[in-house]
């Protein structure tokens, strides 16, 4: 498993060279540039701008010259946030999109798993209406529309919870951002999670052990949720990525300093530096779970093992 | 941890942080400032939301006023030779930098010379053009900075020199661009000068945190002149790049100021928070620009056509729902030095359906009816209210026989096509950088980069040349208003609106007043809890 492991990283590398690559030259190929603004820059201060960037010499000479600072661990400057360089605009947000991604993740699986066990037992009983309303409530309505939704309820009208912004080391101020985030992945754990338990719930082992007179809690525990689990565990990699790319909409709407937001936003500025940072960065993180995962998995399904 | 516990940490973190929050004694003014800041180097930035925070970190020779009008700042006082070619300025003997340096004459020459310098590659670096030499080392043709026509002739006192009497400049030496810079932080800490650890400012605040995406905090400075008039100890310029949750934190006293607001909420603040949204005019104009190089916009008729059946007095009020004013001229009403009746053509006062009347026959002498209609293509940059603008102007048009097909873009796309002349009709908008006519007759000049519509006509030309010599302002004037008519008579662009400022001021505050610039500087606000 171990090498296994290895092997899965070392081919991390020519993924993410062949990501940067792609991604390079379908940025220069796209029209406009980062300094096409709802002004003309005189000719000369363009120029000058260009030869800063070294966006002047040969395409192919700027992709070496970029390979060359990755490799030494420098993404380069923003072109748009210019008193930052890439590096350091990711290093102040990285931090906070992990910490607010991981905390919906939890906060979003507990619930979601939580969710979906009681309504797989309770199935076609009230609890489980209640709570296939609530999830497609979750997965149906648009985040932004969502976020406005708590917004006016819990800081508008009942002055509960703060509205919006971010004061660096107040929870308080994380608890809707959290919510917003959580709720359509725990709404997708939910159904996943109901859908399966149902499932094992009818087969014959269970059956069996209902037979021999176990009570229902002991045969949740210890027969049904381990395999009712897998489908749940294959989502979670690309879940949880999802929640750590996917936060554009809730630092926006609640001004918070995190990474999601660089992804749409450079590249509609046409922040050369920034989408490729952005995007190098979230090549790995994607690798680095889907490895996780798939690791879980083999502990989790003794059927599935690794060479 | 126990889960438990982690309710227990998340608790006490959160009360901890509601205590810290109201511990806070100084006043502190919540701004929803827009965007975010790309910069805060007075030499690198572009946006009005940069200029909020730059301008009260940094003061130049003048500053603004409650409304925004020129006054003494660094320099207390100036005298200006009688040919208009040369300022000199006094600086106040207490002008002094935060970190305690007093503020010299040769910070202002430093910091024209890097704002000229072509290795800085400054956007915005022609708004001081009227320097004498400056466009000439910008472009790379003088390297001598020493001759810049900016000299200090000691400590205090400070001497510009112009390429030629040039009105405005007082006007543009509130621009940041004017702004004195510390040469030898800038050497010290090179591109990370601006980091709230490094900055070092003369103006009223001074930077302490920056947490990009989330908010800029000011608080007063200790070594500013005027600190003892300043009634807001703190400012949080917050992120408010979404209008809509940014009213939903003014709603709930999160924010005092919000610099815009959406549109379609007008009417709503107008009947729950009376008197609180200010819309105001606003030195800037909405248009579409029509290219000229290719038939059939060549024609002068279909362009009037297209101008006189646009129905503006609907725009404002009823597209927008904030009461844009119609435009049919090319200088806002209130720019400075410019006297006279505005631009109004004949046929803005005549009945509409007599301008689609005419405006049909028109399209009809041009070989173009209702059962042959002209095909159009409009360019707009993605944002609802070009489109709803669009949309609208589209079906005026489609009465009098013209088809009309939508195209939007992002705007880096869409500029660059507009640049390009690759377009029939496309959406623009121009703020003005300075209170001056010429900022935006400029743009129907021929050869200017941003005459997207390669509107041309040597008589034109000739007469802006004339204004840019002319001392006496009223001949200026005169020549310029001459220039306008022209330009307007021919269907050189189609005005569509002026633009409005948006600000929703709490009740709290007081000081704020609206203006044609839309700039209000924090020392002249006070707040009362």
């Amino acid at each position: 498993m171990l090498g296994y492991a290895l092997k899965r990283v070392l081919s991390a590398i020519p993924i993410a060279l062949i990501t940067i690559t792609v991604c390079f030259f379908i940025l220069r190929m796209a029209p406009g540039g980062p300094f096409d603004g709802e002004r003309a820059l005189p000719p000369d201060v363009l120029k000058n701008l260009r030869a800063y960037y070294n966006l002047d010499q040969p395409l192919i000479v700027q992709y070496f010259i970029y390979i060359g600072g990755v490799l030494r661990g420098d993404f380069g400057p923003s072109m748009v946030m210019t008193d930052f360089s890439v590096g350091r605009l990711l290093a102040i947000g990285l931090p906070f999109t992990l910490m607010l991604g991981f905390t919906a993740f939890i906060v979003g699986t507990l619930a979601g798993m939580l969710a979906g066990a009681i309504a797989a037992v309770n199935q076609n009983k009230w609890p489980d209406y209640l709570l296939v309303f609530v999830v497609l409530i979750g997965l149906v309505i648009p985040n932004f529309l969502m976020a406005n939704i708590v917004q006016l309820v819990f800081g508008v009208y009942l002055h509960w919870l703060p509205v919006g912004g971010y004061v660096p080391g107040s929870a308080i101020h994380l608890v809707l951002p959290v919510l917003i985030l959580a709720l359509p992945h725990g709404g997708r754990v939910a159904r996943l999670v109901r859908g399966s338990m149902i499932e094992v719930l009818g087969t014959n082992y269970v059956r069996t052990a209902r037979s021999k007179g176990l009570g229902t809690r002991l045969i949740l525990a210890r027969h049904a949720i381990k395999p009712a689990l897998l489908p749940v565990v294959s989502y979670l990699g690309p879940g949880l990525s999802y929640l750590l790319t996917g936060s554009l909409v809730v630092e926006q709407v609640f001004s918070l300093p995190g990474v999601g937001k660089y992804f749409i936003t450079a590249a509609l500025n046409r922040d050369y530096g920034l989408v490729l940072g952005t995007t190098i960065l979230y090549v790995f993180i994607i690798l680095a779970l889907n490895l996780l995962v798939d690791l879980l998995y083999a502990w989790l399904d003794p059927k599935v093992r690794y060479r | 941890m126990k889960i438990t516990q982690v309710l227990k940490a998340v608790a006490t973190a959160g009360a901890l942080a509601l205590f810290m929050g109201s511990a806070v004694q100084a006043v502190t003014l919540n701004l929803g400032n827009g965007g975010e800041p790309g910069s805060l180097d007075p030499h690198k930035v572009s946006g009005d939301w940069e200029n909020r925070i730059v301008g009260e970190y940094t003061e130049g020779l003048v500053a603004e006023d409650a409304r925004a009008d020129a006054i003494p700042g660094q320099a207390e006082s100036w005298t200006i030779s009688d040919d208009g070619l040369v300022y000199t300025f006094k600086l106040r003997s207490d002008a002094v930098w935060t970190d305690g340096v007093p503020v010299t004459a040769q910070n202002f020459v430093d910091a024209f010379q890097r704002l000229f310098d072509p290795a800085t590659a400054a956007e915005y670096a022609y708004l001081q053009f009227p320097i004498k030499n400056s466009s000439k080392i910008a472009a790379g043709e003088i390297t001598d900075f020493s001759e810049l026509g900016v000299k200090a002739i000691d400590d205090k006192t400070l001497e510009i020199t112009l390429e030629a009497s040039t009105p405005f400049f007082l006007q543009a030496l509130t621009h940041y661009t004017a702004f004195p810079i510390r040469k030898d932080v800038i050497e010290k800490f090179g591109d990370q000068w601006t980091q709230p650890e490094n900055i070092v400012g003369n103006g009223p605040y001074k930077i302490v945190e920056w947490v990009p995406g989330s908010y800029i905090r000011a608080v007063k400075s200790d070594t500013y002149y005027g600190k003892d008039a300043l009634a807001i100890g703190e400012i949080k310029f917050e992120n408010s790049e979404d209008l809509t949750a940014a009213l939903n934190r003014y709603r709930a006293g999160e924010l005092d100021i919000l610099t815009d607001f959406p549109a379609d909420q007008y009417k709503f603040l107008q009947d729950n928070y009376p008197n609180q949204a200010h819309v105001a005019p606003f030195l800037g104009i909405y248009y579409y620009v029509l290219n000229q190089t290719k038939p059939p916009l060549d024609n002068v008729n279909v362009r009037k056509a297209l101008s006189i059946s646009i129905m503006r007095d609907v725009i404002g009020p009823d597209v927008l729902g904030t009461g844009e004013l119609p435009a049919y001229g090319w200088v806002p009403d209130g720019t400075a030095n410019y006297e006279g009746t505005p631009y109004l053509p004949a046929w803005a006062a005549e009945p509409y359906d007599q301008r689609v009347a005419e405006a049909k026959a028109l399209m009809a002498e041009a070989g173009y009816t209702p059962e042959n209609p002209l095909k159009l293509q409009l360019r707009y940059n993605t944002n609802d209210n070009h489109q709803r603008i669009a949309v609208a102007i589209s079906s005026m048009w489609k009465e009098i026989g013209v088809d009309v097909e939508l195209f939007n873009a992002e705007v880096a796309v869409h500029y660059d096509a507009l640049r390009a002349g690759d377009f029939q009709v496309g959406r623009a908008g121009w703020l003005l950088d300075y209170s001056d006519a010429s900022n935006t007759l400029d743009l129907l000049r021929t050869g200017v980069e941003n005459n997207y519509g390669r509107y041309s006509n040597p008589e034109f030309d000739g007469l802006m040349d004339q204004a840019s010599k002319e001392l006496d302002l009223q001949k200026r004037s005169d020549l310029l208003h001459q220039a306008e008519t022209l330009a307007m008579d021919e269907f050189g662009a189609v005005p569509i609106y002026w633009y409005v400022s948006k600000n929703v001021v709490s009740p709290k505050i007081s000081g704020f007043v609206d203006n044609a610039k839309d700039i209000n500087r924090v020392r002249w606000l006070s707040k009362s809890e």
